[in-house]
């Protein structure tokens, strides 16, 4: 914790992040390189362009949210991010999308070692009908780890990274459906936490949830930030400014602006963006 | 429409609807209950003393003692009815020729019906077959050869216009003036002394083999032969059903080719079982020669065949039912294809494939065309396991057919078609039943 804080080896470009946040919430040590980048990337579904030309760089261990009105694009682009859209056979991409400096849609890329790394956390909770502990324990068993003692492990250590630990303790061999919404959500992010990506996709993970179980998601948002490169939708314009560094604005498709969270919610560059944030059009 | 208009649709709809289900049930009442009743008979039932004999004599059941004292009361009474046979053909010698020729032939109908009635008679061979060395071993069926034995069956052709009917002579009128004459009242007196009929419990009924083509014994042949033929048609179209689904659900490609596919399998669940019977001999023996006659393989081949379909179709259902966000989840936590199918997909759609299944042993097991040519005898000994590659084996279906309709006595083993009929309907209702429950276990585990 106390390397992060202490930011003074980060580079430049990191620094001009941070300096728009409260002290408390500067913990990003070795963030500030693009994670992942997309350079001119186009979604089609068939001939619709869902997601257009889109160009943008995110950073390692921030926290990008992606706001903008439904059915602007925000969920295709969260999507071909871990190609989950290979599920559509109508979905195909062009321009480039780059993780880790390799091409997603690249012709040697494993998808699946791709979503190894790339965890993707849905607008419901989706629990497999399984006990609590083997929905966590699903991603490591197939990933290879079979030690009893270990699955243990790994099961307590993403429970507790996910607050949900205290909570579910004593009934690990119970059925996971019998959670509440809340609880699921953040099960469903210890399960994804439990494979150790690099990345959390978060597609309106709180749309679902009551204000209460919102809060708690948002908090653990905050405990991941710095650790894992997050990116969220969300419709709920606090809930960004809240737990982001940075924030894209999809609107039809195209990505209108993309700045740090402070800015673009006190000084938007775009006149659109600027309608937006007000609720002048949503 | 105005609210009464839709209130009285509302009360006739609901009226409609229920006396449909009213007069579905009457109808299943009037099914199943003579089913139910009759067939317990054959294992419930007022067993005589000739039942006992037969148990012992034919399974060594019972006790011998018991047995022994039994039959000498029974002697007792049944020594004066061969007193007054004797008694009767002594005094037949006596008589004029003419005479004599008159009372023979209606002398050797009451022995023909003592015999029925009682079982061997004294000085009489012992016979070849089975039925004849007993009496009658069920009281009601006593009851009726002892009408046999009073009456004689006439029928009056007087009244050509009308069809013929039957009526009764007392057949002691027809012994007016001889010594024999005394000896209906006495049979007809005596004869609970003669049978001693008492309630019995037969369950031998259920694990016991037939004796002398069901006249005797029970049907497990036939039960064992209808597990084989089910069990069998199941272990080959259960797994090649769930993985055609997998494929049309997961794999195939839409197209063409797909869609003829699947339109095929349609197709197939509709057609008459008999035409697969045909096939199966067609195919199975005639052509891929997996026995050499009919075999219990053949018949399950068969019926698998018969059966894919639908567990295709079922377990499709239960596959497309799966929720697409499970799908996901496991893709996304980096899982194959084939992973997500194994670990995620089948186990949530378990219920329904399962109930398709239970359901198709249900019909493999009830089915009587697809095993006519392949794999149905009509009597046989209850078959091992090593034999289901080259022995055929009855089965409950074809044999209730078969003792129904083409027994040279079938009228004298009702009590043994109805309880295969019962055997039958309780094994499909108990694979139902399973079915319900498994469906219901598991959905509880998947849901919480
Ligand atoms: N499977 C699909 N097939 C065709 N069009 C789709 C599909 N999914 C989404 N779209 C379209 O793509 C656009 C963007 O959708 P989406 O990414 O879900 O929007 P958002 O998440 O921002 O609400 C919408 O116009 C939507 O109708
Ligand atoms: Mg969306």
């Amino acid at each position: 914790m106390d390397a992060r804080e202490s930011s003074g080896s980060a580079p430049a470009q990191k620094a001009t992040r941070d300096m728009y946040l409260p002290p408390e919430r500067r913990k990003i040590a070795d963030g500030g390189a693009a994670h992942i980048s997309a350079k001119e990337f186009s979604v089609y579904y068939g001939e619709f362009e869902a997601v257009k030309r889109v160009s943008a760089d995110i950073l390692s261990k921030y926290v990008t949210a992606i706001i903008g009105p439904s059915g602007c694009g925000k969920s295709t682009f969260l999507r071909s991010i871990n190609r989950m859209n290979d599920l559509i056979p109508s979905c195909h991409t062009t321009g480039a999308l780059l993780f880790d400096g390799q091409d997603v849609y690249g012709k040697f890329t494993d998808e699946v070692l791709l979503r190894k790394k790339v965890g993707m956390v849905f607008q419901k909770p989706n629990p497999f009908p399984k006990s609590i502990f083997d929905n966590i324990a699903y991603g490591p068993r197939l990933h290879g780890v079979n030690d009893k003692k270990k699955l243990m492990e790994i099961v307590e250590r993403s429970l507790k990274k996910a607050a949900i630990w205290d909570e579910v303790c004593d009934r690990l061999d119970k059925n996971a459906l019998g959670l509440s919404g809340g609880q699921q959500q953040r099960l469903c992010v210890a399960r994804t936490l439990a494979v150790e990506p690099e990345v959390l996709l978060l597609d309106e993970p709180t749309s679902a949830l009551d204000p209460k179980a919102t809060a708690k998601i948002e908090d653990l948002i905050q405990e991941l930030r710095g650790s894992y490169t997050i990116m969220i939708v969300t419709h709920n314009m606090q809930q960004a400014s809240r737990v982001s560094d940075s924030t894209m604005f999809f609107y039809e498709g195209l990505l209108v602006e993309h700045a740090s969270t402070a800015q673009l919610f006190t000084n938007p560059k775009d006149p659109m963006t600027e309608d937006y944030i007000t609720g002048r059009f949503s | 429409m105005n609210i009464g208009t839709r209130k009285i649709l509302d009360r006739s709809f609901t009226a409609v609807g229920i006396g449909s289900i009213v007069v579905m049930a009457v109808a299943l009442m009037i099914v199943v209950v003579p089913i139910i009743t009759n067939g317990i008979g054959a294992v419930f039932f007022t067993g005589t003393v000739e039942h006992r004999k037969m148990l012992f004599s034919e399974f060594k059941r019972g006790d011998s003692e018991n047995l022994s004292s039994e039959v000498a009361s029974s002697e007792r009474y049944r020594a004066k009815v061969y007193g007054m046979l004797t008694g009767f053909e002594a005094e037949l010698e006596t008589m004029a020729p003419e005479k004599k020729a008159e009372y023979k032939t209606k002398y050797s109908e009451v022995r023909t019906a003592l015999q029925a009635l009682l079982g061997p008679l004294p000085g009489d061979q012992e016979p070849m077959l089975t039925r004849f060395k007993y009496g009658q071993t069920r009281w009601e069926k006593a009851e009726e050869k002892l009408h046999d034995l009073l009456y004689e069956s006439k029928w009056d052709n007087s009244n050509p216009e009308v069809m013929a009917k039957e009526y009764f002579v007392s057949r002691a009128i027809g012994f007016e003036g001889t010594s024999l004459v005394k000896l209906f009242p006495y049979v007809k007196d005596n004869l609970d002394k003669m049978l001693l009929p008492e309630f019995t419990v037969y369950w031998g009924f259920i694990t016991d083999s037939s004796v002398d083509s069901h006249f005797f014994g029970g049907i497990w042949p036939e039960i064992q032969g209808t597990f084989f033929l089910a069990i069998g048609a199941m272990l080959f179209a259960f797994p090649l059903g769930v993985v055609a689904a997998v494929y049309f659900t997961e794999y195939a490609k839409p197209g063409f080719l797909n869609s003829m596919l699947r339109s095929a399998n349609s197709t197939l669940a509709g057609v008459p079982s008999i035409v697969f019977g045909m096939f199966g001999l067609a195919f199975f023996i005639n052509t891929l020669k997996v026995s050499e006659s009919k075999s219990v393989i053949a018949g399950a081949l068969t019926l698998a065949i018969m059966i894919l379909p639908t567990i295709i179709r079922a377990a499709e259902e239960a596959i497309l039912a799966v929720p697409k966000t499970y799908r996901e989840a496991s893709l996304s936590l980096g899982s194959t294809k084939w992973n997500t199918i194994a670990t995620v997909i089948l186990p949530a759609a378990l219920p329904g494939i399962l109930t398709g299944g239970v359901i198709s042993l249900g019909r493999a097991a009830g089915e009587t065309a697809p095993i006519i040519f392949t794999a149905a005898v009509s009597v046989g000994s209850a078959i091992g396991l090593a034999d289901v590659l080259s022995s055929p084996t009855p089965a409950l279906s074809w044999n209730i057919y078969n003792l129904a309709s083409e027994h040279e006595a079938a009228a004298q083993i009702r009590h043994v078609q109805y309880g295969m009929v019962l055997a039958l309907v309780s094994i499909v209702l108990m694979l139902n039943l399973s079915a319900i429950v498994l469906r219901a276990r598991i959905s509880k585990k998947l849901k919480g």
